[in-house]
């Protein structure tokens, strides 16, 4: 396969934050995930504080690999992609493993992307790849700046694909973003990571 | 939200250990970094301010206690576990005892407890149950007895109390007044308030139902296995735990003196003393 985005496979994880506009991207991004992608996922997408049930269900149906929200100190595994859980804020601890929190809202969300993404930005440095995808408010902004300062690597999704762009257009205002791709980019860049980890 | 180094988190919880003997060296990290750049930003202190100020500043420790911990919740959070705590689980512990105990272990501003207080007055044994309501925090305690909220967070409230009850109105439970919901303060009249701390605090009675939902997701995995032996040694043979609905019981040592009872609500029994 021709190198399009020149990878190598120091990277421990991937995480994903959006909001209004992006349930149809990581839709499709988790149907064209190859299945056998080595790195745990995670994600932060706002959602209704008070439904419980439903969203990681509808996640599933699609997703190639196994979708669930995570327990409180639930160990992270490369096999899963993980959901922050409604009314619950979703961080990564030192340790490899995730705390929740119901502690205020950050940006009018719980859970917060600014959260999970700064937590996994903390604990994974370099070795993060961090993605911003569609959404009406500012949150995650922040938290793309923390995983560029850790030396993470940090995509947007572009603008003009976005339903809603203020969310990928806060990061960018905040942070110099190494890529601004599509939602079929972004499959093809996962898609390649891939197959470096299978080399 | 800056950078604190670890170490910074490390020294802090010590002279606090040090000082005034409330230990938060087994806090989850994410979270106690967060509430630690929270003071800092509020005070407008850096690390070494904060370290003088806890040291030198008399009081300023019940300051730092409010802010640590986290009190945001709401009344009939989880609207399907209150239900189900009314219609199965409270009428179980009642085949066997006509008066029984319950404890609200971090209790925080109250609103489980008046949830509590509905359900058992809808059940008309409110004056039947003895209720023990703890938190490490003085001040928030006071809050909870006052029972006075913002009318803003009712709305939330009264969302869950319709979800939980399909009819009626978390407005027979209180009256709004200057701008606040003040509670009926008959549902906690028999209440007994008391500040404790899960960490360093002993086993001080024994209960038929423990609630303590989404507080020790503030702690790592050690300190978590702690407190639910503690728990587990304050429960009555077949008495019943409730933890938050992202809680696990998996990875503790007690875990096999308890069965699931309802694993979406996160209910347990425990079975074996």
């Amino acid at each position: 396969m021709m190198s399009k985005f020149n990878l190598d496979n120091k990277y421990k994880a991937v995480v994903i934050g959006g909001s209004a506009g992006s349930f149809q991207g990581i839709t499709r991004i988790l149907e064209n995930l190859p299945p056998d992608f080595p790195l745990p996922i995670m994600l932060c997408l706002h959602r209704l504080k008070h439904v419980r049930h439903g969203f990681v269900e509808a996640l599933s149906m699609k997703s190639t690999k196994e979708t669930r929200e995570p327990y409180d100190k639930e160990p992270i595994k490369g096999r899963f992609v993980y959901l922050a859980p409604a009314n619950y804020h979703m961080s990564v601890e030192l340790g490899n493993y995730f705390s929740l929190s119901t502690e205020e809202m950050v940006n009018n969300s719980r859970p917060a992307i600014d959260i999970t993404l700064s937590s996994a930005a903390y604990v994974y440095k370099e070795k993060l790849i961090g993605i911003l995808l569609s959404g009406a408010n500012r949150d995650g902004g922040l938290g793309m700046k923390h995983i560029k300062d850790k030396g993470g690597f940090t995509i947007v999704q572009d603008p003009e694909e976005c339903v809603i762009d203020t969310m990928p257009q806060a990061a960018l205002k905040l942070t110099k973003i190494d890529l601004i791709l599509k939602i079929d980019d972004i499959i093809e860049f996962l898609t390649e990571l891939n197959a470096v980890y299978k080399k | 939200m800056g950078d604190i180094e670890i170490a910074d988190l490390r020294k802090i919880a010590e002279v606090v250990k040090e000082k005034y003997q409330y230990d938060f060296s087994n806090y989850a990290m994410s979270s106690f970094k967060r509430r630690i750049s929270r003071i800092l930003e509020l005070y407008n202190l850096s690390v070494e301010g904060l370290l003088k100020k806890l040291t030198t500043e008399k009081g300023f420790v019940e300051t730092f206690l409010t802010e640590i911990t986290v009190n945001v919740t709401e009344m009939f959070r989880d609207p399907s576990f209150w239900a189900i705590l009314k219609k199965e689980i409270i009428p179980s512990i009642l085949l066997n005892h006509k008066s029984f105990k319950i404890w609200h272990a971090g209790c925080s501003s109250g609103e489980e407890v008046f949830s509590m207080a509905i359900v058992l007055k809808e059940l008309g044994i409110l004056e039947d149950v003895t209720v023990i309501a703890t938190d490490i925090d003085h001040t928030i305690l006071n809050n909870a007895k006052l029972g006075e909220y913002n009318l803003k967070n009712m709305e939330l409230n009264e969302k869950n109390y319709i979800q939980y009850h399909r009819s009626g109105s978390l407005k027979d439970y209180y009256e709004v007044k200057n701008g606040k919901a003040v509670m009926d303060k008959s549902l906690i009249e028999r209440v007994s308030f008391r500040k404790h701390d899960l960490v360093t605090g002993e086993v001080f009675n024994k209960f038929d139902l423990v609630l303590c939902r989404n507080v020790m997701i503030y702690f790592n995995q050690n300190l978590q296995n702690e407190v639910l032996t503690k728990i587990h040694s304050s429960l009555f043979k077949y008495g019943y735990l409730a933890i938050g609905s992202k809680e696990s019981l998996i990875w503790c040592d007690v875990a096999h003196k308890f069965i699931v009872v309802n694993n979406e609500e996160k209910i347990y029994k425990n079975i074996k003393d």
